[in-house]
């Protein structure tokens, strides 16, 4: 168990380096895929299957391919991209440094977790998150999805070409 | 019963912390680090999918749904953000003809 921990945090944190390192777009989202994948093995190392079965639907079926799609219809697929100078890298590198080592400091000595007393095993299933979803969260659930009729409409407004635009 | 809680119990809650630490600080470094839009996107991508990864194993830990349903709504705000980030990208791409984000720092054209 412990070990399939750490080939999945392995896995995760190489690729999600070279998600930034990459040269090619192409290369970046492959790796971040691989990325997803990984943290959707950590899901099911959690006994969280619903979880882990809709991230591998909406981020690996979804918008990584959104994301692939638009890399080939603007053919974005040129390694020779403008590249930030010398110094801000550095400073970019150090600035994630800085935070990481903020957020380790932050928890250096350690999680304090009261073990739950009436502990469910059922936590994570579909049921589980489904009667939670349905009956606690109901109304923030029906407002999501007036949040995405209304990205689908800000996209399809965004994306629309223009008629004339010397025109106006 | 016991299976299932010791399992879950093996790897401690503090790996899983610093392992989303880690995500965030690569994701982090990756928005700070690139000037192509798209990977800007694919970054706050991966900073999201720490923070998830985070209440997830808290949610684990605690036997608590909610955690749960939360990562849920924060794959659809992700979802809606990818979708209108991507025309805002298009849309980028087409006035301007370059992904630099640095071409966007007038506010216009």
């Amino acid at each position: 168990m412990l070990t399939l921990f750490y080939l999945f945090a392995a896995i995760s944190v190489l690729s999600a380096l070279v998600v930034v390192a990459a040269r090619s777009p192409v290369n970046s989202v492959i790796a971040l895929i691989v990325c997803f994948l990984s943290i959707a093995g950590h899901y099911i190392l959690l006994n969280a299957q619903f979880l882990a079965v809709v991230h591998i639907i909406v981020y690996t079926g979804a918008i990584m391919v959104l994301f692939l799609f638009v890399i080939m219809l603007l053919n974005l697929n040129r390694s020779s991209e403008p590249q930030k100078s010398l110094a801000t890298r550095v400073a970019a590198v150090v600035a994630g440094g800085l935070v990481l080592l903020t957020l380790l400091a932050a928890v250096r000595q350690g999680i304090s977790v009261e073990p739950a007393r009436d502990f469910d095993i059922g936590t994570g299933l579909v049921r589980s998150v489904g009667r939670s979803l349905f009956n606690e969260f109901l109304l923030p659930f029906e407002v999501s999805s007036v949040l995405f009729l209304s990205a689908m409409v800000g996209a399809v407004m965004l994306g629309r070409r223009e008629k004339n635009p010397q025109a106006a | 019963m016991n299976e299932v809680v010791s399992a879950i119990r093996l790897v401690p809650l503090e790996h899983y912390v610093m392992l989303s630490f880690a995500l965030f600080s690569i994701g982090l470094a990756g928005v700070l680090f690139r000037r192509n839009t798209i990977i800007i996107l694919m970054c706050l991508e991966l900073m999201f999918n720490s923070v998830n990864l985070l209440l997830t194993a808290f949610s684990a830990h605690h036997s608590d749904p909610g955690g749960q349903v939360f990562v849920f709504f924060i794959m659809l705000v992700a979802a809606a953000e990818v979708t209108v980030g991507l025309a805002i990208l298009v849309m980028m791409k087409r006035n301007v003809d370059s992904v630099d984000i640095d071409q966007l720092n007038r506010l216009r054209w």
